[in-house]
């Protein structure tokens, strides 16, 4: 009969159902750069999803103690339910050893909180920058499974592919030759990895729609480090909390809104 | 027979228990029963709501949603309330998913009762219930058993105004307005043009004004809305929700468009 | 050591309707060295007397951190009492993660409370044999409450615990009523007034015995910290130097009417209350 539909192959097939997808893109660009004795980290604050601006002010940037400030990018309540954790186990550290945990351990930790959700992953890109125990500034960046490294520098999140190549150039000076005689320096000076986070950003918000809207940089400053190049800058805040240590600064700044 | 009601379903394991001696909880083995494939967890919503709009003004919060139920293009049921105050100084409203809202509803009534049994001065505020909400729905997302809902949260206490969002994947967020589904495409821009940089002099009337005008054009250009809608305003008064109001439109124009009116060809 | 019968079991009264194991968690409170708490309509603060078992020995930890706006003090088993502190974080934690908000104090104390009680009431339990101060800020101001083995909790302007803790009560008796309107400092000396009343004849408050915590605004005293507006901070060493500094001499002290050891209180305060 070939005029009637095959009802019994068609039975046979499983009742179609739309899967419930758990993630969702919210856009915005992270990056982190180390100094010899600081490190800077920041992120843009707008929020999308698709091609909707959701918010102009959502931080991704976060103050964890006053030597660690952990970005995150990608979903972004995975992202905040994640900063929260952390937070949460840095408040038992804190009760358990009455000092903030050093910044090479919150790396491991956030290393194994990533990994424990292996197979649910937070789709989270995080950049860890502080200082570490030794006074150096240092960048900590993960992938959403847990897998990282410390490095100089890092992009990530939408504005990654632009971001990053440039960076590759100006810090680590890729495809730059240094002049007869001279050699390229090991770390920039911080007014300098202020001007490349600035520019960095300004030029990703004109060429990525989920880029711009607004700009946090926190800047991390070793123990006993002077202010230069820091001091009278617009926009500028201290949020550190203690008198004797490390120091925190967070600079706001305007992005293109478009 | 087995006496422990939550072995029913369950085939023993003599490999396991052979004489079927465990009670209640540690019994070994698998621990899916013969009933959970018969577990539906929401794939889609089905009697649905659309858009909520909210803004910030001079004295507080305005949110609107209209008083649609709808089963797919049905317009199923056409009074239903969808914004919903949570004790004195808050006001949510949702799209998407009537049933899994009203579950939502009784799930911070339960919650706003137990605060006010204690009795002790402390109350919610607007911003605690938002992030208890968006655990909530975080934590359902999590499961994989979403409530299949965008939902505004708007309020003002101590003086503070404040508005968010939170949606079944518990995202998050604040800004002077927002607006879910449709609403977030055709209103969004329209509030944002008239709310950005006046959200502290923007009269009363003025925002219902302009919600107002949002909702008609909503009303025009979605066709999962209903002209019958109701404002919410939360402010230094506290809470207030207006009874269902109508919205004058006018279709005449239509008559000209082909396809729409009267005309054949 | 006296003894009575009816003690063994803390779920049987005694025929005269109390519980001796109560009771006698009661009296371990009362082992541990003072503790004193003062409350204005500004700050709440407490003073402990830390012990050291000699020499070599360091002192013991006489308060610990709960959260940003609560901080306690402990008086008795300090294995006790880092099991309930450990539980007051995890309520406060708890609270953070679902509301964001920090508990309010009077529910963090009832919680506690509420645990000390099955103690005193199940099978196979002893009570716990620690009793706190605890302080905190919340949304309807400073808070000053102490919590007792027995499941009480009570709010106070001023309260004591600890070994002659009621030489000191005598002292915040007398002068509570200044308390509400004292600045930070004028609290503290009051504190550390009261405290030294607990102590035993020739000794005397140094940096090293003296614990001050305190929740609410920064004292022109306090050196080496920016807390967060008020967070609830522990000064210890040289941080109290200039607080002690701020004391009166001693009054030539009276004979103290009770020993080194400790008035017993015949069904006094601090037994269960049977309504």
């Amino acid at each position: 009969m070939p005029d009637m539909v095959n009802l019994s192959a068609h039975s046979q097939q499983h009742p179609q159902q739309r899967q419930f997808n758990p993630y969702t893109e919210n856009g915005g660009t992270i990056l982190a750069i180390a100094g010899a004795d600081f490190s800077v980290i920041a992120g843009d604050t707008r929020q999308s999803e698709g091609y909707s601006i959701q918010t102009r002010y959502a931080p991704k940037v976060f103050r964890l103690t006053d030597r660690a400030v952990l970005a995150v990018n990608g979903f972004a309540a995975d992202g905040n339910m994640f900063v929260k954790k952390v937070r949460q186990r840095l408040e038992w550290y804190r009760h358990a050893h009455a000092k903030d945990m050093p910044l090479r351990a919150i790396a491991r930790l956030i290393q194994t909180m990533l990994y424990s959700r292996r197979f649910f992953p937070f789709y989270v890109y995080n950049i860890l920058a502080g200082i570490e125990e030794d006074g150096s500034g240092a960048v900590y960046s993960f992938d959403p499974v847990g897998s990282y490294e410390r490095e100089a520098c890092r992009a990530a999140g939408a504005g990654q592919s632009l971001v990053q190549p440039f960076l590759d150039n100006q810090i680590y000076f890729k495809n730059q030759k240094a002049a007869h005689g001279t050699s390229h320096p090991a770390h920039l000076p911080l007014n300098t990895v202020l001007s490349l986070v600035i520019d960095s950003f300004t030029s990703a918000t004109e060429r990525h729609i989920e880029v711009g809207d607004g700009l946090e940089i926190y800047v991390v400053l070793s123990k006993g480090r002077p202010m230069h190049g820091l001091e009278g800058l617009r926009g500028m805040e201290e949020v550190t909390t203690t008198n004797d240590g490390e120091r925190v600064f967070v600079i706001r700044r305007d992005l293109k809104k478009d | 027979m087995d006496h422990f009601p939550t072995n029913w379903g369950r085939p023993r394991n003599d490999a396991i228990d052979l004489y079927g001696t465990y009670p209640i909880h540690s019994r070994p083995g698998p621990t899916t029963d013969a009933f959970s494939d018969g577990v539906q967890r929401t794939q889609q919503p089905i009697v649905t709501g659309t858009s909520v709009l909210a803004i910030k003004y001079k004295d507080g919060i305005m949110m609107a949603a209209d008083t649609l139920a709808s089963y797919g293009s049905l317009a199923r049921f056409k009074s239903i309330q969808r914004l919903h105050s949570v004790g004195e100084h808050t006001v949510i409203g949702a799209s998407g998913d009537l049933s899994d809202y009203q579950y939502i509803q009784s799930l911070l009534d339960e919650v706003m009762i137990e605060e006010f049994s204690a009795a002790d001065g402390h109350s919610l505020s607007p911003d605690e219930i938002h992030e208890f909400l968006s655990r909530v729905m975080y934590s359902r997302r999590s499961q994989m058993n979403p409530l299949w809902n965008s939902i505004l949260v708007g309020g003002f206490k101590n003086g503070k105004r404040f508005l968010a969002y939170v949606d079944l994947l518990g995202t998050t967020y604040s800004a002077s307005t927002l607006a879910t589904g449709y609403g977030s495409y055709i209103a969004q821009p329209l509030l944002r043009k008239a709310v950005e940089g006046n959200e502290d002099t923007l009269t009363e009337e003025q925002a219902r004004s302009i919600l107002t005008q949002s909702l008609r054009v909503l009303f025009y250009r979605d066709a999962r809305s209903l002209n019958k809608y109701q404002i919410a305003t939360i402010n230094a008064q506290g809470t207030h929700i207006s009874d269902p109001v109508t919205l004058d439109t006018e279709w005449s124009f239509a008559e000209g468009i082909r396809g729409y009116g009267s005309q054949t060809k | 050591m006296f003894r009575n019968t009816y003690d063994s079991d803390n779920t049987v009264f005694s025929p005269q309707g109390r519980l001796h194991q109560v009771e006698y968690a009661l009296e371990a409170v009362k082992q541990g060295s003072a503790a004193v708490g003062l409350r204005s309509k500004t700050h709440a603060i407490l003073l402990a007397l830390k012990r050291s078992t000699g020499e070599l020995a360091s002192y013991q930890q006489k308060m610990f951190r709960i959260d940003d706006h609560v901080g306690i003090a402990i008086a008795g088993l300090t294995s006790d009492a880092r099991v309930l502190s450990n539980f007051m974080r995890q309520q406060a934690m708890s609270s953070k993660m679902t509301f964001n908000r920090p508990i309010p104090v009077n529910r963090l104390v009832s919680s506690i409370a509420d645990k000390a009680q099955v103690n005193t009431q199940e099978y196979g339990r002893r009570p716990y044999g620690v009793g706190f101060l605890v302080v905190g800020q919340d949304q309807t101001g400073p808070h000053l409450y102490e919590f007792s083995p027995s499941g009480n909790s009570y709010e106070f302007y001023a309260v004591s615990i600890g070994a002659r803790s009621q030489s000191a009560k005598t002292y915040l008796e007398r002068n509570y009523e200044k308390f509400q309107d004292c600045t930070l400092e004028e609290l503290i000396k009051h504190g550390l007034h009261a405290l030294r009343e607990t102590l035993q004849q020739d000794k005397e408050l140094t940096i090293h015995n003296t614990s001050i915590g305190l929740i609410g605004e920064k004292s022109t005293l306090e050196t080496g910290v920016i807390s967060a507006q008020g967070s609830f901070r522990i000064l210890e060493n040289e941080s109290v130097q200039p607080f002690l500094a701020t004391m009166d001499p001693p009054r030539n002290k009276q004979p103290t009417t009770a020993p080194a050891g400790e008035q017993t209180v015949p069904g006094g305060d601090e037994s269960m209350e049977t309504d």
